[in-house]
């Protein structure tokens, strides 16, 4: 906490260092953004901050409860009901909670590392090194059970997303839009690899249907080690600032004599707990971890700390549209949710991308 | 001068054309690649046959492999000069076709049409409707495509990361789509959509062939003109070309070659890339009477070669377009990391 109260005071004598080093990463849309927020922003009335997020959070509250009630099966109806109420709903709306807020803080987190706003675990490859790391586990070690399938994928992850972070920094001149694309192209080469895998060992299907982001297979019994991501998102928030301090570039964040490496490393390894975790027991969420925060900065500006609490409200609030959308569009069926998040990702991203597109 | 035919691997004559000699060997990268592609054919062909050579069983499987041999050829032409023509048409040689969503685009319109009017136009077959299906893609990806290009701030990396993310959206509506079909639409869209080299569409392969056939040829007559049109607009409209007509038709032939190869063996992503790129380094200068044959040719080498090597070694046929897009892959990082770094 105290560490970026040092960074601002440093940056009196250092403002050329903070400002080379944050305004590459911040396209001018931020600021706008920013200035409109202003008003809320900087105006010192911290009670009246909270009323928003309250609202919001009342808002995102009412989605959940929603969600209990939404399902082919009519739980409202006497002890049966009561019963498939905590076999499937409950446990179905809570891992949405945890899923939906663990992935867009660790959106944050990695726009923050990598210094820039396009990239989440869908455009750094993350997810797809989970996957194989799923698979892996599938063929070699069947037995291994849920725990250590997610702490073999949670490995892959971050091996995935510390290549990319190495591969990141051989690129000298990194423009901002070649970096998500270095991300997404790893991820299609790991992609490849990891279907020759699964056609040579008959998992295709499997594998499929594991990739596949849906909350259908999530019932009492199979969800409850998704609280790990709770605790990812917790140290999520206790280490915003010092995170916001790394997102500053390594001269900046060593300058203000933090160990910079130590907290690339440990964000990078709570990214891929969350990806990996989140790919074992729900699967692929494409784009979560990218709209949810570049919504929140293009409405609030650029404070991470501030904006947290939002992102993880907003993660939750669009993974449980989306998934009541998945529930809902084909009634007794279900359109798995990472197919409605791939479709309004794509299109919000290409809005964002869009947006940066004509300010030049 | 001297003539092709005399050219051919067993007719080199090269002591009594010795003044001439430098015309024959400009066509040997040529002539080596096709040479290898024929040997190639023809391993993929008769290699591994379990009845007794000559024989009528021989034939008959010979003649089943014939067909994957030319729905091999036919993708490989598609793919390599679509690849091409499309980085005439953007001036760049990062983009591809694929790689910015254009069969993913295919595939969308195809599911939309079975979306939208049900299994009476999956059921429906003929030349009227291959017409109208590709008329529809190709009106959306000029228009689409058109305008992704013509931006005055059109810049590469966006461009290239709008497509991807392009197609990965017509991807995540196509399978959305899919999902709310009955199983019995899906099923006929699914067969439309997911060939594989082992059983390519029968059915379109003569169509197929005819129209790629036709539009290799009309590229081919125009390829000193698309020699002007990659040098960009500016020059291209100081020369007398007809700057925007030429693009839409090379966008409009694009999107009917993509289309061919993707109702034959399904979106390959990385494989244009991978022979386009190979093709630059072996040719010797970047005009299209140089880069198109040299391009088809290692298409066809490429995609043969994997194919011989998977089935008839690793016996692991379904692999082929898994095992290019790793290859193209990485080719593609490489590619990519490069210009970053410059």
């Amino acid at each position: 906490m105290s560490l970026v109260k040092d960074a601002t005071g440093q940056s009196g004598q250092g403002t050329p260092v903070r400002k080379s080093g944050r305004s590459p990463v911040l396209p001018t849309a931020s600021r706008v953004a920013t200035d409109a927020a202003e008003a809320t922003e900087v105006s010192p009335a911290p009670r009246a901050k909270v009323w928003p997020l309250a609202l919001a959070t009342l808002v995102v509250v009412g989605l959940l409860a929603t969600s209990l009630f939404v399902g082919a099966y009519d739980v409202t109806n006497g002890e049966l009901g009561a019963e498939m109420m905590w076999i499937t709903r409950v446990p179905r709306t809570v891992a949405l909670l945890l899923a939906g807020a663990a992935m867009a803080a660790s959106g944050v987190v990695m726009q923050m590392l990598t210094q820039n706003r396009f990239v989440d675990a869908t455009t750094s490859g993350t997810t797809e090194w989970a996957s194989l790391g799923l698979l892996l586990t599938a063929i070699f070690a069947p037995a291994i059970g849920l725990a250590g399938r997610m702490a073999v994928s949670s490995a892959f992850a971050f091996v995935g997303a510390m290549t990319f972070m190495v591969i990141l920094r051989r690129v000298v001149i990194r423009t901002t839009l070649v970096v998500p694309l270095i991300g997404i192209m790893l991820g299609a080469v790991v992609s490849a690899v990891t279907t020759f895998l699964a056609v040579q060992t008959n998992l295709l299907q499997m594998l499929g249907t594991w990739f596949m982001g849906s909350f259908t297979s999530v019932v009492r019994g199979r969800y409850e080690v998704l609280w790990v991501v709770a605790i990812v998102t917790l140290l999520v928030f206790l280490l915003a600032d010092r995170i916001t301090v790394a997102g500053l570039g390594k001269e900046v964040a060593t300058s203000v004599g933090m160990r910079y490496e130590t907290i690339l490393i440990a964000g990078t390894a709570l990214v891929a707990v969350a990806a990996g975790v989140t790919t074992v027991v729900v699967g692929f969420l494409p784009f979560l971890g990218l709209v949810v925060p570049n919504a929140v900065a293009m409405i609030r500006g650029d404070n991470v700390r501030s904006n947290l609490p939002w992102v993880c409200l907003g993660g939750v609030a669009l993974v449980t549209v989306c998934d009541l959308i998945g529930r809902t569009v084909r009634a007794p069926f279900e359109v798995p949710v990472s197919m409605v998040l791939g479709l309004v990702g794509c299109v919000v991203f290409i809005a964002i991308l869009m947006r940066s597109r004509y300010r030049g | 001068m001297v003539s092709i035919t005399r050219l051919s691997p067993e007719g080199v004559l090269p002591d009594e054309l010795e003044p001439e000699a430098p015309r024959w060997r400009q066509f040997l990268p040529l002539i080596i690649v096709f040479g290898v592609a024929v040997a190639l054919a023809i391993s993929v062909l008769v290699y591994g046959n379990p009845a007794p050579a000559g024989s009528d069983g021989f034939w008959i499987i010979v003649g089943t492999r014939l067909t994957a041999l030319a729905t091999i050829v036919l993708v490989a032409v598609c793919q390599s000069v679509a690849t091409v023509l499309f980085h005439t048409a953007s001036s760049n040689r990062i983009l591809t076709p694929s790689i910015l969503g254009f069969d993913a685009l295919y595939v969308l319109t195809q599911t939309s049409l079975v979306f939208v009017f049900g299994s009476a136009a999956a059921g429906m077959e003929g030349i009227p409707k291959i017409i109208a299906q590709s008329g529809i893609m190709v009106v959306f990806a000029t228009l689409l495509y058109g305008w992704l290009f013509s931006g005055k701030r059109a810049n590469l990396h966006l461009l290239l990361l709008v497509g991807v993310v392009l197609g990965m959206g017509f991807g995540s509506i196509s399978t959305f789509m899919q999902r709310l079909l009955t199983p019995s639409e899906f099923d006929i869209l699914s067969a439309k959509l997911f060939g594989s080299i082992g059983n390519g569409n029968v059915d379109y392969l003569p169509y197929a062939a005819a129209i790629t056939l036709l539009i290799v040829a009309y590229v081919w007559r125009k390829r000193k003109i698309y020699d002007v049109v990659a040098l960009g607009h500016d020059v291209s409209v100081g020369l007398g070309v007809h700057y925007k007509r030429e693009i839409v038709t090379i966008l409009v032939l694009v999107a009917v070659l993509i289309s061919v190869s993707v109702t034959m063996v399904g979106p390959m992503t990385f494989y244009g890339f991978l022979v386009a790129t190979l093709a630059y380094q072996f040719a010797r200068n970047d005009s299209h009477s140089e880069t198109l044959p040299l391009a088809i040719g290692i298409g066809l080498v490429t995609l043969l070669g994997a194919t011989f090597v998977l089935k008839h070694i690793f016996s692991a046929g379904g692999l082929i377009t898994v095992i290019i897009e790793f290859v193209g892959g990485v080719l593609f990082l490489i590619v990519l990391l490069r210009k970053g770094l410059r």
